[in-house]
């Protein structure tokens, strides 16, 4: 990392800053009420608060675990689906309309059927997370393989790859930045599905914090669950990002520092 | 001996790309594969390289049929198409990853000092020009030391003088194990500075108009008054084999001139 990026997230956090410091101020010179939305100190003692009781790291795991295992599941069933389909043409004349059928489907709108089927407790929200994950991972993934290269599939034949040498030399290198960039994609809608599935009753998560805070006429509760997500969302991005960046060096536009 | 017999090709479309191409070329000879676009030339490397499969006709090697692509034959493309993901070193090494890797390392390294690419080993292949990168694609195509290189327009996206530097680099590298060379451009003084016998095919169908013996002496000279002599006689047959064209098709490529 050099200068230029250190400074560029520097220029990124300051607009935010500001305009918390503002509100932290406006509030605390009574310029402001923060009934409705706490200033910046409130929200950061009630996740200190949380945090301390044990709570936060409760709700934290719960809501950590079913997107892990959400994740988990989209992700091999995105991967299984999207690799069968983008290399065997009978898969994809198989199995693509029906897929491309299914995205059109809000997933939100499989909720009651989810309930009916899995009852309201982990596995209906770990299945509507997957569903939420699998999509991107599938559709990014098959065109990936689709889109390879046939130039350089032929230099693997010239090479008399067999043909799981070539998946291994040249399909995987090439779809891996779009798979990678898939993966990314696919966690975050994992983490706008456990809201969802988290709306669907739960006793703990994150998202079970954001409608006690709503039922109790708390926002600073509902801010410091929303703050949490925002953190837990960047944080497993990166992990994401950097486990992914040593395999990309070879992209023009994973230049250092940029 | 690479010997091409009675070779056609129609694809399934219905296109005859090649109609009874008959070729011997001998063991270390350089033959060169003029002819404008659409006459076929890629056709016949690929069929040579077992890319694609005869309709009718076949190639042997030493006696034993090409049906697919085989170790002692390389290939170089018009594009380098080298693995973004692999430096040059690894990309060099790509077809000899059954050696042990000491020897695959040594083996792409000889074969990119030959090139001239010894510094460039741990580049990336986009931070390669079009000439280098080429050069690098010769190394990959040479590090199996086959018996039989076949390159289609290999120079043709390069700019004159790096295309003139690759031509005299070529015969260096070919002087090293004298590989059978078959070597198809549209160029015509490329063909004359490299070949020892000149094949001007002719389009729609595929077939062989005339084999020339340019009697050059080497290292040969683009302002040897022979050598201008030899390139007026094949421009004059390629404009020949041009005149076979059906009515209304394309007129003489410029590109051939
Ligand atoms: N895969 C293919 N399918 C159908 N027709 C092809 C294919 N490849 C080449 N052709 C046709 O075969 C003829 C010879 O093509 P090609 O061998 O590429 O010629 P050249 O390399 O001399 O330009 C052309 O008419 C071309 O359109
Ligand atoms: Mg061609």
């Amino acid at each position: 990392m050099g200068w230029g990026s250190a400074s560029n997230t520097a220029l990124g956090l300051l607009v935010p800053l500001v305009l918390a410091l503002g509100w932290e101020l406006a509030v605390a010179q009574g310029w402001g009420n923060g009934r409705l939305l706490p200033p910046p100190s409130r929200i950061l003692a009630t996740l200190w608060t949380l945090a301390k009781s044990g709570e936060l790291t409760t709700h934290v795991l719960a809501t950590l675990g079913r997107v892990a295992l959400g994740f988990l599941f989209g992700v091999l069933a995105g991967t299984i689906l999207g690799a069968l389909t983008g290399y065997l043409t009978w898969a994809r004349r198989l199995l693509d309309p029906m897929l491309q059928a299914l995205r059109s489907i809000p997933s939100i709108a499989w909720v009651p059927l989810f309930i009916l089927w899995f009852g309201i407790f982990e596995t209906s929200k770990v299945i509507l997370i997957a569903v939420g994950v699998f999509f991107p991972i599938y559709l990014a993934l098959s065109g990936a393989i689709l889109g390879v290269d046939r130039k350089l599939v032929e230099v693997g034949r010239i090479f008399r790859l067999s043909g799981v040498e070539l998946v291994w030399r040249v399909l995987l290198p090439a779809t891996l930045p779009s798979y990678v960039l898939a993966l990314r994609a696919g966690l975050g809608l994992g983490w706008m599905f456990v809201v969802a599935a988290e709306f669907m009753g739960a006793s703990e998560g994150l998202g079970f914090l954001l409608t006690d805070g709503q039922m109790t006429g708390q926002p600073q509760t509902i801010l410091a669950s929303i703050v949490a997500f925002a953190v837990l969302g960047k944080l497993t991005d990166g992990l994401l990002a950097s486990l992914s960046r040593p395999l990309l060096r070879w992209q023009d536009s994973f230049k250092p520092g940029a | 001996m690479l010997r091409i017999d009675n070779l056609s090709k129609r694809y399934p479309n219905g296109t005859l790309a090649l109609d009874g191409i008959d070729l011997e070329v001998a063991p270390g000879e350089i033959v060169g594969v003029v002819g404008g676009s659409g006459c076929g030339k890629s056709t016949l490397l690929r069929l040579i390289a077992g890319l694609e499969d005869p309709s009718a006709g076949g190639v042997s090697l030493n006696g034993t049929p090409v049906t697919a692509p085989r170790e002692e034959i390389g290939f170089v493309f018009q594009e380098p198409r080298l693995m973004p993901w692999l430096s040059i070193r690894a990309n060099a090494a790509f077809g000899i990853r059954h050696l042990p890797k000491a020897e695959q390392q040594a083996r792409a390294q000889e074969a990119l000092a030959r090139v001239g690419l010894a510094d460039f080993a741990n580049a990336w292949p986009r931070e390669l020009s079009g000439g280098m990168a080429q050069r690098a694609a010769l190394a990959r195509a040479l590090v199996g030391r086959p018996s039989v290189l076949l390159l289609d327009e290999p120079f043709s996206a390069l700019d004159a003088l790096t295309r003139y530097d690759l031509q005299e680099h070529l015969l260096e590298l070919w002087s090293y194990d004298r590989p059978t060379m078959v070597l198809v451009t549209h160029d015509i003084e490329e063909a004359l500075m490299l070949s020892d016998r000149v094949v001007v095919m002719q389009p729609r169908p595929g077939r062989v108009l005339t084999v020339a013996t340019p009697p050059l002496p080497r290292p040969r000279e683009r302002t040897d008054p022979l050598f201008e002599d030899w390139k007026h006689r094949l421009l004059a047959e390629l404009s020949r084999a041009f005149r076979h064209r059906p009515q209304g098709e394309e007129a003489f490529p410029a590109a051939a001139i």
